[in-house]
């Protein structure tokens, strides 16, 4: 058996894809942030707590409702969607133009109590999430054993990554939301709605967050702090990726899934430091990010 | 070095000079140093205690935030690791109680300076992501290391004599000990504030290209207040896990460096006793809610909306402006 | 001086309430501090305040003509915060007795504040050896089980059973590096061979790399040594992955009925784990069991609330025997004395050391087809005589056996 570093090619290939799946998740849930903090310059604190919302909505409705997965993948993210503009609109706004730190603590305040609350009331163990019936299974690609529904996950969140670059970057919406961050009186005075534009882009955001959650629910549980573990590394990645980049999200996402998963085969006690070692690099060498605009 | 005051929040009186800052607030200081010495014949000392080391914590975390404008998202660090330091001299090496604490100190001052040399270089928010990854880092080690006990943390560190001869034991005793160091600290930082360094400070935070411009190298100067700022975060962390006998992962984790930023949201960015009045709040609140266990979280963070929300001038800050002077 | 006056109105309400020290106890005052709403809830929780309830009723809520009281508190899995109540419960509110105490870190600075006040402690949740190892006092019981006796139980009789090859997967922090080497050297003992091993970092959300390495190794069984939210984990993941289809066992070192139950018999069938207490043991443990479901929403309980509840009775019993509950080391000393007899755990006794002597019991999880019901989750696949069960008295460091031994 040929190896690498002493460890089986085989089982590298299947680490590497593992890491490439986790890469992906990474990915998607950072461009909800991306969209959020790099258009918006809102410092989303909140982003995991509603990630998790979206998980728990599922659940909610398969509880209560009987909707199960493929519902739930719609229904969800529009829920905590509307919510996020709510939060939008009520809280948001009213910190414009004071230092965006305040944003900061007042997103993490809000993903204390969304946390707090649903820890109390779902307790901490979490709740399970079957995988649905048309995902279920896998198939033995020789190297190793891909469960369908991982393979779906990175299907989705390629396709979502690829659909949220081309908005933001191609289509004349995606021009009017850059332009209005970068001077909103004047795409005012253009007469495009720029305050209903924000709302409705961080309630975008924040939809793709919950999906996020939703695709997450049958591999990692419905807990009430699956958010809390993954902002910050998500934050790392967006930071790493560059503030301001969508591609350097998605890119960042990907690579650092592969990078981690790497890690995990050759010094797995490091796998939960190696994003904030690359991130302190990276800030130290190219404070405005891999692909970001402005220092 | 400059004698041109500073430009004063709206609303405020402000005296020519810093002798009138230190007059005016002679009253009140008086009114925390007699409260301070009869409150353990009528409290609880154990638990005014914790409110004291938490209080410092919340004052070093000011002069950072308050006056040079800094968000540290990672504080815990300082605060948990000289906890840990101190604890371990104290019951490995056996160094008396004075020493483990400086031990403590000049752990988290080291660490200070090594975090505010990487961290300073960015400002805003990449400043606040970088302390909150290197405390995570920090935390991962902590978690890991022999020396920290991972998650028992560190037990059964005893108090010690002071000085070699007054045993610390009684809880009363080291009541007197905390609210000598307490004192110390705040008198130091006060000091700090109202110096001529602590003008420049001021000027770095209010316009940092004009203070370059006028030659004071700013980089310097954040590095030095962030050294201080971490060595009495250290200061306060030691003295507690002294204190408590205990040191711990909480003390490390990045609640903890939330908590501190609510202390001082709560009780008045920028102020002098902002930061004494959030961190006795906090300590109550988590005391009265602690049957409540989950709850605490949901209430913190209630409080941060609001705060930031409606009541950004905390407490104290309110009160500095219906008074018309600067507390 | 109106600044002065209003701070300390502002704080003079917070304050008052921890005024006046302890007075005497004229009461039984039991404490329940457990975690109330994080990883181990469900484990002993609340559950362990009804099973303390139900003990303390056995005896009519009182005792040598004491009434009974019974306090609980979350400790949040912190030491600093399980101290804090503590120091508190036992300085302020005359709190005699300390008892649940999942975690082992907040169980150890508990065992030192019991024996620094002179007061009891009875460990039902926490698995450290520690407790009746080097860290043992004349205040402290340890009830239920401990990292050895799970360690030997799973790790002895898998071996025996023909899982001879096995592959770790730790939980990078102490605790689980201790269940890795406490089992390692059991299996190894008896003939078995430890293949290799990972250690993930605590808390990781994802462990499909870490089983996949567990997989290529084709160790027969994958020793899970972790808790609480990593086990859950671990075996969702090794489910996703086929890992049981694939032919490989999983052995948990740290697994209770609630994990279990939250995982659901699809996930979970086929883990082998080591249990001090199951509901369906035998007619006495089925009677009690449902008379505690019956008060806590249909929930069977945990080995901790068994223990809570059996821990309970016993030192209701030496008080009584003793007519008094001052002196901590007295009510101890008596328990160690009196032979123990409760429902849940049947008759045993309770070692110099601090550690109470029970049979403990090897179970597999049931296939969901195996299973009648709710909570119908374990089939024996082995009784672990009492006298074998726990670690022999000399090996434990003890520091009150061995000075026995010298006298």
């Amino acid at each position: 058996m040929t190896t690498v570093f002493g460890v089986p090619i085989q089982a590298l290939f299947s680490q590497l894809l593992v890491g490439l799946i986790n890469g992906s998740f990474y990915a998607l849930l950072s461009l909800g942030l991306a969209v959020i903090f790099g258009l918006l310059n809102i410092i989303n604190f909140c982003h995991g707590a509603l990630y998790m919302l979206g998980a728990l909505v599922a659940w909610l409705l398969l509880h209560f409702l009987d909707l199960g997965y493929w519902p739930a993948l719609l229904i969800a993210p529009i829920v905590v969607g509307l919510f996020g503009m709510l939060i939008e609109r009520t809280m948001l706004r009213r910190l414009q133009g004071l230092d965006p730190l305040f944003g900061l603590l007042l997103t993490f305040g809000l993903a204390l109590v969304i946390q707090g609350v649903a820890r109390n009331y779902f307790g901490v163990s979490g709740e399970p999430y079957d995988v649905p019936e048309q995902l279920s299974g896998g198939k033995n690609l020789g190297f190793m054993f891909l469960p369908n529904y991982r393979g779906w996950v990175v299907l989705v969140s390629v396709l979502l990554c690829a659909l949220t670059w081309f908005v933001t970057e191609r289509t004349r919406m995606g021009a009017y939301l850059r332009a209005a961050t970068e001077n909103p009186i004047l795409v005012q005075a253009f007469g495009i709605n720029v305050p209903v534009l924000i709302t409705v882009t961080y309630g975008l955001g924040v939809a793709l967050a919950a999906l996020a959650g939703v695709m997450a629910a049958p591999i990692y549980r419905v807990n009430p702090l699956m958010g809390a573990d993954l902002i910050i590394v998500v934050f790392a990645v967006v930071v790493i990726g560059g503030m301001g980049s969508i591609l350097g999200s998605i890119v960042t996402g990907f690579a650092l899934g592969v990078i981690e998963g790497l890690t995990k085969v050759f010094y797995p006690e490091a796998s939960n430091t190696v994003v904030f070692v690359i991130m302190a690099l990276v800030l130290l060498v190219k404070p405005a990010g891999l692909f970001g605009r402005t220092a | 070095m400059t004698t041109q005051p500073v430009e004063a929040p709206a609303g405020v009186k402000r005296g020519v000079s810093r002798r009138d800052d230190v007059r005016s607030l002679r009253i009140p200081m008086l009114a925390m140093l007699v409260l301070g010495l009869l409150a353990p014949f009528v409290v609880y000392p154990v638990f005014l205690m914790k409110m004291l080391c938490f209080a410092l914590f919340a004052c070093a975390f000011n002069l950072l935030i308050g006056y040079v404008g800094l968000l540290s998202f990672g504080h815990a660090l300082f605060f948990g690791g000289a906890g840990y330091l101190a604890g371990h001299a104290a019951k490995v090496w056996g160094l008396p109680f004075e020493l483990a604490v400086l031990t403590g100190t000049a752990t988290a001052a080291l660490l200070g300076l090594a975090v505010g040399w990487l961290a300073i270089r960015r400002q805003g928010i990449y400043f606040a992501m970088i302390t909150l990854a290197l405390a995570q880092m920090f935390y991962f080690y902590c978690l890991r290391a022999p020396f920290t006990g991972g998650e028992d943390g560190i037990q059964g560190i005893p108090r010690g004599k002071l000085l070699g001869l007054v045993s610390l034991d009684s809880n009363l005793t080291m009541y007197f000990v905390v609210l000598a160091i307490f004192l110390f600290g705040f008198f130091f930082i006060f000091r700090v504030i109202h110096s001529p360094f602590g003008q420049v400070m001021k000027a770095v935070r209010e316009n940092e290209p004009r203070a370059v411009s006028l030659g004071y190298k700013s980089d310097h100067y954040k590095l030095i207040a962030f050294v201080i700022s971490a060595a009495l975060s250290g200061l306060a962390g030691g003295t507690k896990s002294i204190v408590f006998q205990l040191a711990s992962l909480t003390d490390v984790h990045w609640s903890t460096s939330g908590e501190v930023i609510l202390m001082v949201l709560l009780g008045g960015l920028g102020t002098v006793f902002g930061p004494i009045v959030g961190a006795v709040l906090i300590v109550c609140v988590e005391s009265y809610l602690a049957d409540l266990g989950g709850w605490v979280t949901v209430v913190q963070g209630a409080l941060f909306v609001v705060c930031v929300l409606a009541f950004r001038r905390g407490i104290i800050g309110e009160l500095s402006r219906v008074l018309r002077r600067p507390l | 001086m109106r600044f002065a006056a209003r701070l300390f109105a502002l704080a003079l309400p917070c304050l008052l309430p921890f005024g006046a020290m302890a007075q005497g106890g004229k009461v039984v005052k039991i404490g329940v501090l457990n975690d109330m709403s994080g990883l181990y809830a469900d484990l002993g929780g609340p559950g362990s305040v009804v099973a303390a309830k139900m003990a303390a009723e056995e005896f009519g809520n009182k005792v040598a003509g004491m009434p009974i009281e019974i306090v609980s508190a979350d400790h949040q899995n912190k030491p600093d915060v399980g101290s804090g109540i503590a120091t508190k419960w036992i300085d302020v509110d005359g709190v005699d007795v300390i008892v649940d105490v999942p975690n082992s870190g907040v169980a150890l600075a508990m065992a030192k504040i019991a024996a620094d006040k002179n007061k009891v402690f009875i460990d039902s949740g926490a698995a450290t050896s520690d407790l009746t190892g080097k860290a043992c006092t004349p205040n402290t019981v340890h009830w239920t089980y401990d990292t050895w006796s799970l360690a030997n139980g799973t790790g002895k009789y898998v071996v025996k059973a023909g899982g001879n090859t096995w592959f770790f997967l730790t939980a990078d922090y102490a605790f689980g590096k201790a269940l890795e080497r406490d089992t390692k050297a059991v299996v190894e003992a008896n003939g078995g061979k430890v293949l290799g091993s990972v250690a993930h970092p605590l808390n990781a959300s994802d462990f499909s790399s870490f089983l996949l390495q567990a997989q290529a190794s084709k160790a027969k069984i994958i020793g899970l040594a972790n808790a609480g939210g990593d086990t859950i984990n671990s075996i969702k993941a090794a489910s996703e992955f086929g890992i049981v289809q694939g032919g490989q066992k999983l052995a948990g070192l740290l697994v209770f009925i609630s994990d279990v139950h939250a995982l659901g018999l699809k996930a979970a069938n086929g883990l082998q784990l080591t249990s001090a207490f199951y509901w369906d043991t035998n007619d006495s443990t089925r009677a009690w069991s449902k008379k505690f479901a019956a008060r806590h929403n249909g929930r069977m309980p945990t080995m901790v609330q068994a223990g809570v509840y059996a821990g309970v009775l016993h030192y209701l019993k030496a008080v009584q025997a003793l007519k008094s509950d001052e002196d901590g080391k007295a009510v101890v000393a008596k328990m160690k004395a009196l032979p123990t007899d409760d429902p849940a755990f049947g008759k045993g006794s309770i070692r110099a050391d601090g550690r109470k002597i029970h049979p403990m019991y090897l179970f597999e999880v049931k296939k969901p087809n195996e299973s009648k019901g709710p909570w119908d989750y374990y089939k024996l696949i082995r009784e672990i005589p009492a006298a074998e069960a726990f670690r022999p008295l000399d090996q434990g460091e003890c520091p009150l056996v061995t000075s026995a031994a010298k006298k």
